[in-house]
């Protein structure tokens, strides 16, 4: 029996994970993919908002500027790489300049530090590529940029630690409501437990109908993104923002905080939770509107495109709930959910208190995660006391970014710990550079393979059912053996 | 450490490289191979077709690769596999890795570069659609069929007619998958007529001129694309969308010369080549760094790589025993009307030998056209071409004799109908 199933491990599911795992109660997170972050939370424009754009008295507006205060404690402990680099809302016109002296005003009611609205000429300085157009922006020194994927797995990772209970390929089925908890009926076992956090992104509705909450539905909105090379990473220093219209912050352009650069998303509603297909229509539509703020990236240095669903729904504010008793709903989660997420799971967390659970402070809680050793970060020096200690650290796989073996083993071996080719690209970036994992691909597969215990066969590249191989070329050849370098 | 001569790459080009320095009498070298063998890329070329030109037969990737590894045995050059070059500087400071010995920092007095190429990914192209597992580049599918045992897929669809992509045609179709079509964006293959027939044509896939692949479909693994035909200016007409059934698209889409180390050095490289801009021996803009083979130029034939490693082994060699020529008349070489450019892009006089190969590619389709070579006024070689295609090198050889009668210091490589 456990005191509380948090389902769904996006960043939101892994914060309350995390958050909880301060207490003396037992706690299961629960996730129907094989990896930590696989819905919302890996694909967005993973932006740390300032907290300006969220209408003054919305769930929204509080929860964003509460949470951005708090990433840099929260990235300090958990070794997460987070950049405050301010943002800038690009006027193109002289019209636009009044909406971003309104965006001023409400930043200002929700209460954003540091808020300036610039001129032309400030903003040449600090943009010197930004389009000859601009008129002036909307200066927010607060926002930043992170690795929304690698945060969720940090926060998950530290709460396995302090002893959550990590369940992935665990899909909730149904929840059975009883007097002083719940019984979820999953593709796996049954769980029960006293208390739910519902923190299930695009599929919050489905779990809030299981628990008989008032009506809400999740519509999805998708965001298409094009990721280019480093090499265009240094052509801004902000992330660049247009003014914002009814359907979102409009079309973003910025460096990541790996260092590329970034440009998206388009705001398209979606019938199929699922559908993260990018579109002819919507790719070209979001390199037109990016070159409207800075036209100098090359098409050809583009290295991948993808798109992400935001959970959105038509009220417009996050919800967040009880829809019985023991149960809290983190809803509706979309934009600034990453920024918000620390603040909802405190929010949460509070809601849960209210309804009876005990938090009784453990007393080796340990916030402290350390980020896996990374040699492309590290000095000569401390690659070769690295190398000492494990020469797996001295075989390079992915020589676009410079990962080796000894990497991916531990990331493999660390809790929640990766089981997916994809899996180890997020943790590790091996096949996110400019070859995309053309080279280091096979390597990869064979050191899953050989650090999981599985056959190759059974690799998958991100799903189930994402499998990479449909069968063997030769029945009696044994990879591992020694034959295949005969 | 010290060395001599460091060769990053051991492949076919850093072998050649390496056998043809020795010969030339440079004792302390060095050969650094990220794989844990040498071979390069030839080891999962298990197809025929290799050594016409040099050995007079046809070989596989590894009896061609194999010839030079034993030569380098035989020779008893030092190499060091499973070691990851991670620096050079212009001042031949070279950083590696590996697991036995940490890292490594060597100071060479020459070093030549051959890290080969990489291909061209399905972010480089922005194909719409989702991104399920089944979706390789035709290199990576030919390490996972030829070298680990494992078949990609049953249903196939190529994108892209590179020799590459039609030669894993076949391989797939031999090992029971089923490959639907090959689809070329082009008006015309990239890949040489030969392997079109024998991988293609002799074994009835279809070969889709003019069309591209719009949109891939799939959840977790492709469950199938949807192809068009393209107009001239190589959008896809609507009308024309189509949706193939397939698990699995290969893409053969391109080979881009890899030169993150070059860049680190501060090495030229050539805008349109993608690898550095050499001289007649294969030097590039930093002095006493060489570089041949596909760091270079993407070649069709690895002969032609040979042949351009044995010249940089010798200038490597040259330079290190300083007999290299010093100053002298300098020749840069230019591509125009219709010749997309030219390797090598300087021709020292002093340092030629008798003769001196350029090679060359075309932009387009052209049918009888003569090749000419010019210094803008005076044509001194001409030759009638029956046709010439972009995925055929050309090459020109030049007589030392007759570029010294050249009037300016530039050659132009044209062709002209």
């Amino acid at each position: 029996m456990f005191d509380v199933a948090i389902i769904g491990a996006g960043a939101v599911g892994a914060f309350v994970a995390r958050d909880l795992s301060r207490y003396r109660i037992n706690v299961v997170l629960i996730d129907k993919e094989l990896e930590v972050s696989e819905g919302t939370t890996k694909a967005n424009s993973a932006i740390i908002h300032a907290g300006y754009d969220c209408v003054p008295g919305t769930l929204k507006a509080k929860l964003n500027v509460q949470g951005n205060k708090m990433f840099d404690r929260i990235c300090d402990e958990l070794d997460v790489p987070f950049k405050r680099i301010g943002s800038l809302v690009i006027a193109l016109s002289k019209e636009q300049l009044d909406i971003i002296n309104e965006l001023y005003e409400r930043g200002r009611a929700n209460g954003v530090p540091g808020l300036e609205v610039i001129g032309r000429e400030r903003l040449k300085e600090l943009e010197p590529n930004v389009n000859e157009d601009a008129t002036g922006a909307l200066y927010a020194k607060t926002a930043g940029i992170i690795s929304p994927y690698e945060l969720a797995l940090a926060c998950a990772e530290n709460a396995v630690t302090n002893g959550v209970t990590l369940k992935l390929d665990t899909e909730v089925k149904d929840i059975e409501i009883k007097k002083g908890g719940f019984i979820i009926k999953t593709s796996r076992e049954d769980i029960e437990t006293r208390y739910i956090v519902n923190a299930t992104g695009l599929f919050a509705d489905v779990i809030n109908r299981m628990l008989k909450g008032d009506e809400f539905s999740i519509n999805p909105r998708k965001g298409e993104y094009c990721l280019f090379d480093k090499n265009d990473g240094h052509l801004v220093n902000h992330v660049l923002f247009q003014v914002p219209t009814p359907r979102g912050k409009g079309v973003l352009v910025t460096p990541t905080v790996h260092g590329n650069l970034l440009i998206g998303p388009n705001s398209v509603n979606v019938d199929i939770k699922e559908d993260v297909s990018t579109t002819g229509n919507g790719l070209e539509y979001i390199v037109n509107c990016a070159r409207k703020t800075m036209n100098k990236f090359s098409m050809r240095d583009v290295i991948t495109s993808f798109a992400g669903l935001r959970a959105s729904t038509s009220g417009g504010d996050f919800i967040i709930n009880v829809p019985v008793q023991g149960a809290v709903n983190a809803a509706a989660i979309d934009s600034p959910g990453l920024s918000s997420s620390p603040a909802i799971s405190e929010m949460v967390v509070q809601m849960l208190k209210e309804q009876g659970l005990k938090l009784i402070e453990k007393d080796y809680y340990n916030p402290v995660r350390k980020r896996q050793i990374r040699f492309a970060d590290m000095s000569d020096s401390e690659r070769e006391k690295a190398i000492e200690k494990n020469p797996l650290y001295g075989r390079v796989i992915c020589r676009c970014e410079t990962v080796t073996e000894g990497e991916i083993v531990d990331a493999i071996k660390r809790p929640a710990g990766a089981r997916t080719v994809d899996g180890v690209k997020r943790r590790l970036r091996a096949g996110m550079g400019r070859c995309q994992g053309g080279f280091c691909m096979p390597k990869v597969v064979e050191i899953l393979s050989r650090e999981l215990g599985i056959p190759y066969m059974d690799i998958v590249k991100d799903k189930k059912g994402g499998y990479l191989f449909t069968g063997r070329i030769k029945d009696n050849y044994t990879k591992g053996d020694g034959d295949a370098n005969a | 450490m010290h060395r001599d001569l460091v060769i990053i790459g051991g492949g076919p080009a850093g072998l050649a490289a390496a056998i043809k320095a020795r010969e030339e009498g440079i004792d302390d070298i060095l050969v650094i191979e990220r794989d844990i063998e040498l071979g390069g890329i030839l080891k999962q070329c298990i197809h025929n077709g290799f050594g016409l030109h040099i050995f007079g037969e046809q070989l596989t990737g590894p009896e061609y690769a194999q010839k030079f590894i034993d030569k380098l045995l035989e020779l008893g050059i030092e190499y060091k596999c499973d070691t990851m070059v991670l620096n050079i500087t212009d001042n031949k400071k070279v950083t590696a890795v590996n697991t036995k010995d940490g890292v490594i920092e060597i100071q060479a007095k020459a070093i030549i570069l051959s890290m080969g190429c990489r291909e061209r990914p399905r972010g480089a192209l922005n194909i719409p659609g989702s991104r399920p597992a089944g979706i390789f580049t035709a290199g990576t599918a030919q390490r996972f069929v030829n070298m680990e045992g494992y078949k990609i897929g049953e249903k196939i669809v190529i994108l892209g007619s590179g020799d590459i992509g039609l030669i894993m045609a076949r391989r797939l179709t031999l090992e029971g998958s089923q490959v639907k079509m090959v689809l070329e964006i082009m008006p015309y293959s990239s890949g040489l007529k030969r392997n079109i027939m024998q991988c293609l044509d002799d074994f009835g896939i279809p070969l889709l001129l003019n069309h591209t692949v719009v949109k891939i479909h799939g959840k977790e693994r492709v469950g199938g694309v949807t192809i068009a035909k393209v107009d001239a200016n190589r959008k896809p007409i609507p009308e024309t969308f189509r949706y193939v059934e397939c698990d699995t698209l290969l893409l053969s889409v391109g080979l881009i010369p890899e030169n993150e180390l070059s860049k680190n050095a501060g090495i030229v490289l050539d805008k349109v080549t993608g690898g550095p801009r050499v001289n007649e021996s294969m030097e590039t803009s930093v002095e006493g760094i060489f570089a041949c083979g596909n760091v270079v130029q993407v070649h069709d034939l690895v002969d032609n790589v040979t042949k351009e490693s044995y010249l940089a082994g010798l200038g490597a060699a040259k330079y290190i025993k300083g007999t290299a020529g010093n100053g002298g008349r300098e020749i840069e070489t230019y591509g125009r009307n219709g010749v997309r450019y030219v390797v090598p892009q300087k021709i020292r006089l002093d340092d030629m030998g008798d003769e001196v190969n350029l090679f060359l590619r075309v932009d387009n389709i052209y049918k009888d056209v003569y090749l000419s070579v010019s210094d803008g006024g005076k044509t001194i070689y001409k030759v009638k071409k029956r046709i010439v295609a972009p995925g055929e090198m050309e090459s020109v050889r030049l007589k030392k004799d007759s570029i010294l009668n050249m009037e300016n210091d530039k050659l132009f490589v044209e062709l002209i109908r």
